[in-house]
């Protein structure tokens, strides 16, 4: 049904232009311009009252918007109740009715819309397999594991065949071991479907590992768009960098002092080396001296938390092996790339 | 695990005996020969009060009037209780504590302060009283019933199925039908027979909103004041029970089964 990305070229898949919506006196959505191309895996990512979830359950139609525009594929939904949106949800604690089997969930949808009880079973039992499930149609959702419910919420929206897959946290109430394996089966079914998924998430690690592009959300507003590695290597603001994977944030002082232009500057801990004593940086590394305050080792690599002269407290992450010497109190010098620092369009 | 001891069985059981035995007396007394009092033992044994009651065209007058009340009563109660347990189970609007309070009242209240308040609004109304008074006034409380067990069972409901079921295409309806009544069905069930049953005993408020109709319940207090043919209510009394246990057996059984379908789903 959905239409190969090459004839909708000039279609967003889902697209809203200054979205506003309220709850009371609260902005939830402070007008927020998107677009989403077909086919596209597409994270909104924020902390929680950032108005990413809003903005999911402004597609699905559960929210109508105070003001601004919503399209879905061209077609303008505002007003549109969910059942009349060729959008389906995956819920963060997936919404399986009770009451039904497994087949019975999946093929709800089908019911609903009047399709006859064989074709409706055997759609079912495609979808099933499609998320590996086959053979569970007899059981209820509580027989099944937080995993397996996960996957027949998912059989449930795909089985519609929708325009846009939408994903309230989808991994959220799973295991690490789960989630990961959840991200890689998620995004091989985006793409051998070729359907559009828009996915929020609290979770950078998430977002950066799945999703296309990402959307980073604050206090109902878009921060910044565009791909994983541009989102991460080069955050728009104070807010994104330190949202996204923690990074430094340098003001123009402090950026100028290093020898980098004088303007605010985000900064990754991973970029930040160690100097052994008596080593001479090389060139476009400038040498800062510091104060170790907290050394936390994380498996491959130790976070090293010092504090320098001026009494900025900045985080390094080093591999294990080279910091073993370096405990709270020991004077250090860091070697910071002056390329690695990235001046933020968003602060002064 | 501790046994318990012997002093707390006794307990126990001396508590059963005490809800119980009356109950006894009033199955022995049906067949009685004594008509005029209950002296134990009965002087004698018969079954004559079973045709007795047979034949008695006011007994089954009570028995129907009290049926097609608690039915009426139950019905209307089934239908606003269950709206009534919709719209404040999870809305969020000013002034929807004391609404529900207000619910909440009927059944808390003595039943003759709610009698003579009905009472008087049908007198200033100028409602003759009529079969239609009582069975507004048994509606009083039976929809708090109903309401009581459908807002429970509601609140427990994840919000989001409700959402899950739109956006899987089915409109308001369908999603009522498909999604909301199977799951709160059993305690629409539930409420629904204890609605029947505080109906179908009523005596109060019945006896301030009722004009010349009698209801079993009133029925069986007019024969008390009676000296002859006593054990006749008895053998109503024994009928009642008979009638009443079934139903609230089911009711039991159907619940508990409610409670293990709508706790799984967590």
């Amino acid at each position: 049904m959905n239409a190969p990305a090459t004839s909708v070229a000039a279609t967003s898949a889902v697209r809203f232009a200054g979205v506003v919506k309220h709850f009371g006196a609260v902005k939830a959505v402070d007008g927020v311009d998107l677009s989403i191309a077909a086919g596209e895996f597409f994270a909104m990512l924020g902390p929680s009252g950032s108005g990413k979830t809003t903005c999911l359950r402004l597609i699905a139609g559960f929210e109508q918007p105070d003001g601004g525009h919503i399209e879905i594929f061209g077609e303008t939904v505002e007003g549109l109740p969910p059942y009349r949106r060729a959008v389906n949800t995956v819920f963060q604690d997936y919404a399986l009715f009770p009451h039904l089997t497994v087949g019975e969930n999946v093929a709800y949808g089908l019911r609903v819309r009047g399709v006859g009880r064989a074709a409706r079973e055997a759609a079912a039992r495609e979808a099933l397999g499609l998320v590996k499930l086959a053979g569970m149609e007899g059981r209820k959702p509580s027989q099944l594991s937080g995993g397996q419910r996960q996957r027949v919420a998912l059989a449930r929206a795909l089985v519609l065949r929708p325009k846009v897959l939408l994903l309230d946290e989808p991994l959220g109430a799973l295991d690490l071991k789960l989630r990961e394996e959840m991200q890689v089966e998620l995004k091989g079914l985006q793409r051998a479907l070729g359907l559009t998924f828009v996915f929020v998430t609290h979770d950078q690690g998430e977002a950066l590992s799945m999703a296309d592009r990402v959307a980073v959300f604050n206090e109902g507003r878009i921060v910044q768009v565009g791909p994983p590695e541009q989102v991460y290597e080069c955050p728009a603001t104070r807010f994104v960098a330190e949202f996204v994977g923690s990074a430094n944030v340098l003001s123009a002082g402090e950026a100028a002092a290093l020898g980098a232009p004088a303007r605010a500057a985000s900064l990754r801990p991973e970029k930040i080396g160690l100097l052994a004593p008596g080593e001479a940086a090389a060139a476009g590394v400038a040498a800062l001296e510091a104060a170790v305050v907290d050394v936390s080792y994380q498996g491959p690599v130790r976070r090293i938390t010092v504090r320098t002269a001026s009494g900025h407290a900045i985080a390094a992450v080093v591999p294990a092996a080279r910091t073993v010497d370096v405990g709270p109190g020991a004077q250090v010098r860091l070697a910071v790339p002056l390329a690695a620092l990235h001046p933020m369009e968003g602060e002064r | 695990m501790t046994r318990p001891s012997l002093a707390l069985k006794i307990a126990a059981l001396g508590g059963l005996a005490f809800l119980h035995v009356p109950l006894g007396f009033i199955l022995l007394y049906c067949f009685t020969t004594e008509e005029r009092s209950y002296a134990f033992p009965p002087p004698g044994f018969t079954l004559k009060w079973f045709g007795v009651v047979w034949g008695r065209a006011d007994i089954w007058a009570a028995v129907g009037l009290s049926l097609q009340v608690a039915c009426l009563a139950t019905a209307i109660a089934l239908v606003l209780g269950t709206l009534a347990a919709g719209a404040l189970a999870r809305a969020r609007f000013f002034g929807r504590e004391p609404v529900s309070l207000l619910f909440v009242l009927p059944i808390a209240l003595p039943g003759i302060v709610t009698g003579i308040a009905l009472r008087q609004a049908f007198g200033l109304m100028d409602m003759p009283f009529s079969f239609w008074t009582i069975v507004l006034g048994h509606a009083t409380f039976c929809i708090v019933v109903v309401y009581n067990n459908a807002v429970a069972r509601l609140r427990r409901l994840s919000p989001s199925l409700i959402e899950a079921s739109m956006d899987l295409g089915a409109d308001a309806f369908q999603t009522f039908r498909l999604v909301i009544l199977p799951n709160v069905g059993t305690a629409l069930l539930a409420g629904g027979m204890l609605a029947f049953a505080l109906s179908f005993d009523e005596v109060i408020v019945t006896t301030f909103t009722a004009g010349q109709q009698s209801t079993l319940p009133i029925w069986m207090l007019s024969e008390l004041i009676r000296p002859r043919q006593r054990p006749v209510t008895n053998v109503v009394a024994v009928l009642v029970i008979a009638v009443t246990f079934l139903p609230i057996l089911a009711a039991y059984y159907l619940t508990r089964e409610g409670e293990a379908v709508a706790g799984s789903g967590k």
